[in-house]
């Protein structure tokens, strides 16, 4: 029993204990934290991307995720000025009657090195006439691959207008068009527009795996994929042979969190260093903290209130102007908005080009508005249903609180407003029935260019298939939108726009509310992230200051 | 005692197969089409239904379909989950670990804070450390965890920013799965930043352990505590004292023994219970364990998801009971008689 002391702090399981807990107590005090680690960035996003691929999805989630970090395109829109700039195409050339464009590519613009994929080749036209025929060409391998269904492309009549891509070389691209789109080359730099890999389509089909392409992504862009945990995580890691200046973050981490409270929290305790859309109502709260920072940008969106113009009697433009004058604008901007948003004079926002400065401003006039509705042969006023859509979104955040203090104002006049709202998926389908009077809605944009405001909003063509809220079909307007496509000269298209305008203030199919800012939330040690008005948000600059 | 391993052997056959029989028939109960329900696709085109059928003996008695869906269990194909699309085993495969190494950390928790705490409550029973004692068990057992853990969350991690609130390792820790329990895995991940990993995963574990742990630990407070004292009366108890033993001697050598047998069984008894707390905190701290995984199921209209989780979760928590049924027994040679 002579066990000495010594022998005891010799015994086997202490001397392996020891060191591990040492190791353990100092790295807490020193954080000699490993560079992937150290350099990593976690932004938390609010839902699960539906696919890796930007071709095939809409929702800004997705495009948040995946296209910016996996994807270059052939051009990018200028953040500030909205001005179209070279990325994987460095020169472009439109012939006179603008519909033949061609493309000068990038040299040595490699694809991502993953543990699924080794490129052979430097990106070239091959890249882009796969993947741009798979958007239009029925007998691509890979069309059908997905559902067969490319929602962007689809919006703006791609299949029609395009009618050929033809590499002429491995560095020149041709794209004939069978009419001139002045839209065409903004529709080229939309985060959908990402290049894909012809040499990987070959191999994951020759692996009979098709459906990998839009799985296991490779990309040009700044991350290349590493993982994906549904509803856990997404894992990216640097490009290591990027063409551009290599991404900060050695690791990128979407953690996803769908739960705001969480996300906020998670803010708090620096599990995440970025925060994708905190709740407005909250900005107060973060703003107080001083470790953590708010980001603002107005983003290209619309919230507006649309008239079923078909149905009397919102057919007649005086009752449309006399419930626009009814409306205390101001009030809604505090009260829904937080005052976080722009009051909008115009579906177009003021940071586009095409924006008419010199629109008079609706003023918001009680007695003019009875007045009339008393000339339109309403003098007692009328009953109607305002219909509010039942979710969240950037350009509504409270549409049913919107509707409420609507009604107020409504009651002022004489109009009984009834407040109606469904669940969201027959909230739209009653909608393209057009079986409202008005709806509470709104819009963002996919590129800078203004014909996204206005032709899918309210053309003709948008009536007939249901994405037109008011329901509006007038010659007059079809023909402005329909004449600055044509040309290509910004002066010109933006006089047509001007007038266009000019001719929605009169008409008031649709009163314009409000355009919000976007906000993302971030630790004050994070620096370099920029939200992008036009699109995804990219994260290959964030620079994370290490204490 | 071979022959009573053999009966309570035979015991947990007849009610593994009353769950089967269960978990089987809720592919009928459950609403929609019993072909997606058990085989989890979604999609089935008409030749491969009448292919599926065929395989799954849905065209025979009931009996037949039992027996082929036995057969499925135990060759590992337990169709799919309709969220994923993943076959269901590998899916829990992958995390029932995590919610058995929560469970693991808590039930040691409490063995290590409980069982000490309610000796020495017992020790004087009347005096004021035992009332403390007896004071914060009664408040841990009547707390709801769900606020407990809002609670801790808002102290440690919001106010003071101590701990993290959500997931079992930072996410920018890459660490491989290979057993699914993390601290198994990082230790086999042979990195050089292991001790940091290890580091961030046990400031992880810390507060989810910790809410999961309060119940059991007030448990074993109490029932070590009674269990003492009702010992203490014991005439060997006082025959040992009368032989001059002093009172620790007596406390370790002859109270204990005896005191912490009701206290195994307990653990058995109090699983389930462990089991169903420990889904709550997964919730609530995010944590990627089977719990969470079966009440998203229940909410995503999961069925094929539910019937494997159902199936897991209980034959794991009458495991677990029968365990320690068979360790008392072993323990106590009395109980064997009976």
């Amino acid at each position: 029993m002579n066990v000495s002391f010594s022998q005891i702090i010799q015994s086997a399981p202490r001397r392996r204990f020891l060191p591990l807990l040492m190791a353990t107590v100092v790295s807490a005090c020193q954080p000699q934290l490993p560079e992937t680690v150290r350099s990593g960035l976690v932004y938390c996003s609010e839902g699960s991307p539906e696919s890796f691929n930007p071709q095939l999805v809409t929702s800004g989630t997705t495009i948040d995720a995946i296209s910016q970090q996996l994807y270059d395109r052939l051009l990018d829109i200028d953040p500030q000025s909205g001005e179209l700039k070279p990325l994987l195409a460095t020169q472009w050339q439109v012939n006179d009657s603008g519909t033949v464009y061609e493309f000068t590519l990038r040299p040595d613009v490699q694809f991502h090195q993953t543990e699924y994929f080794s490129p052979s080749r430097a990106f070239n036209s091959d890249d882009v006439v796969f993947t741009f025929n798979r958007i239009m060409d029925k007998s691509h391998p890979f069309h059908y691959q997905g559902g067969g269904n490319y929602p962007f492309f689809q919006s703006v009549d791609w299949a029609n207008l395009v009618e050929r891509v033809i590499a002429v070389n491995s560095t020149t691209v041709r794209f004939e068009l069978s009419r001139p789109d002045s839209s065409f080359l903004s529709n080229l730099a939309t985060d959908f527009a990402a290049i894909l890999s012809a040499e990987y389509g070959a191999a994951v089909l020759a692996q009979g795996q098709p459906g990998r392409i839009d799985s296991h992504p490779v990309g040009t862009g700044p991350f290349r994929f590493k993982e994906y945990q549904k509803d856990v995580l997404i894992r990216y890691y640097r490009h290591k042979t990027y063409w551009r200046e290599l991404a900060k973050p050695e690791q990128l981490v979407f953690d996803i969190v769908p739960n705001n409270a969480r996300r906020m929290a998670k803010l708090f305790t620096h599990e995440c260093d970025v925060v994708a859309f905190p709740r407005v109502a909250e900005l107060g709260l973060i703003s107080q903290r001083p470790d953590v920072d708010v980001q603002e940008s107005t983003s290209m969106n619309v919230g507006f209130w649309a008239f079923n113009t078909a149905k009397p009697p919102f057919d007649n433009a005086k009752v449309r102007l006399a419930l626009a004058m009814a409306i205390n604008r101001e009030a809604i901007l505090q009260a829904v908005y937080f005052g976080y948003a722009t009051a909008a004079n115009s579906v177009l926002p003021p940071t586009s080009w095409a924006y008419n400065a010199e629109l008079p401003q609706l003023p918001f006039d009680q007695t003019q508005a009875k007045a009339l509705l008393a000339e339109a042969g309403y003098a007692n006023g009328f009953s109607m249903d305002i219909w509010a859509m039942p979710v969240q979104r950037l350009y509504n955040p409270n549409a049913l609180k919107m509707a409420e203090m609507m009604q107020a104002d409504l009651a002022q006049i004489g109009v009984r407003a009834t407040i109606v709202s469904y669940e969201w998926n027959s909230f739209r389908r009653k909608l393209s029935n057009n079986e409202h009077d008005s709806v509470l809605i709104g819009w963002s944009a996919d590129n800078a260019d203004p014909d996204n405001f206005f032709r899918p909003l309210l053309s003709c063509s948008a009536a007939q298939t249901g994405t037109n809220r008011a329901n509006w079909c007038d010659a007059n307007f079809d023909r402005l939108i329909s004449q600055a496509l044509l040309t290509s000269d910004q002066k010109q298209r933006r006089s047509y726009y001007m007038a266009a305008q000019q001719y929605l203030a009169e008409q008031m199919p649709l009163l314009s509310i409000a355009h919000s800012q976007r906000f993302q939330a971030l630790n004050s040690d994070i620096s370099g992230i920029d939200i992008n008005p036009y699109g995804g948000i990219s994260l290959a600059t964030a620079v994370k200051d290490v204490k | 005692m071979i022959l009573y391993l053999l009966r309570r052997l035979f015991l947990l056959v007849f009610v593994f197969i009353a769950l089967s029989i269960l978990a089987f028939s809720l592919g009928y109960l459950f609403p929609g089409n019993t072909l997606q329900n058990f085989t989890g696709m979604t999609d089935i085109s008409a030749e491969l239904a009448t292919q599926l059928t065929a395989e799954y003996r849905l065209d025979s008695g009931y009996i037949q379909q039992y027996i082929a869906y036995l057969q499925r269990i135990f060759s590992g194909d337990w169709g799919l989950s309709f969220a994923s699309k993943q076959p269901l085993l590998q899916e829990i495969k992958i995390l029932l670990p995590a919610t058995l190494e929560l469970a693991a950390y808590a039930l040691l928790v409490s063995f290590f804070v409980g069982i000490p705490l309610g000796i020495i409550a017992a020790i004087k029973p009347e005096g004021i450390v035992s009332r403390i004692i007896s004071a914060l068990a009664i408040a841990g057992y009547s707390i709801p965890i769900f606020w407990w853990a809002l609670l801790l969350i808002m102290l440690f991690s919001i106010g003071l920013g101590w701990l993290p609130t959500a997931g079992r390792i930072g996410v920018l820790y890459e660490i491989p799965h290979v057993t699914g329990f993390m601290l198994a895995d990082i230790l086999l991940a042979n990195s050089q930043h292991q001790a940091e990993a290890l580091l961030n995963a046990l400031r992880h574990t810390l507060l989810p352990t910790l809410v999961l742990a309060t119940f059991p630990t007030t448990v074993m407070v109490r029932f070590t505590r009674d269990s003492m004292l009702d010992v203490w009366e014991q005439s060997y108890i006082k025959t040992a004292r009368a032989k001059g033993l002093n009172r620790a001697q007596v406390l370790y050598r002859h109270a204990l023994r005896n005191a912490l047998l009701p206290v195994i069984r307990q653990i058995g008894l109090q699983f389930s219970t462990l089991i169903t707390l420990a889904m709550i905190t997964e919730v609530i701290f995010s944590w990627p364990g089977i719990g969470r995984w079966l009440i998203d199921s229940i909410y995503q209209r999961n069925y094929p998801a539910i019937q494997a989780g159902l199936l897991v979760i209980s034959t794991l928590v009458i495991s677990v009971n029968m365990l320690t049924e068979i360790l008392h027994t072993l323990f106590n040679p009395l109980a064997r008689k009976r």
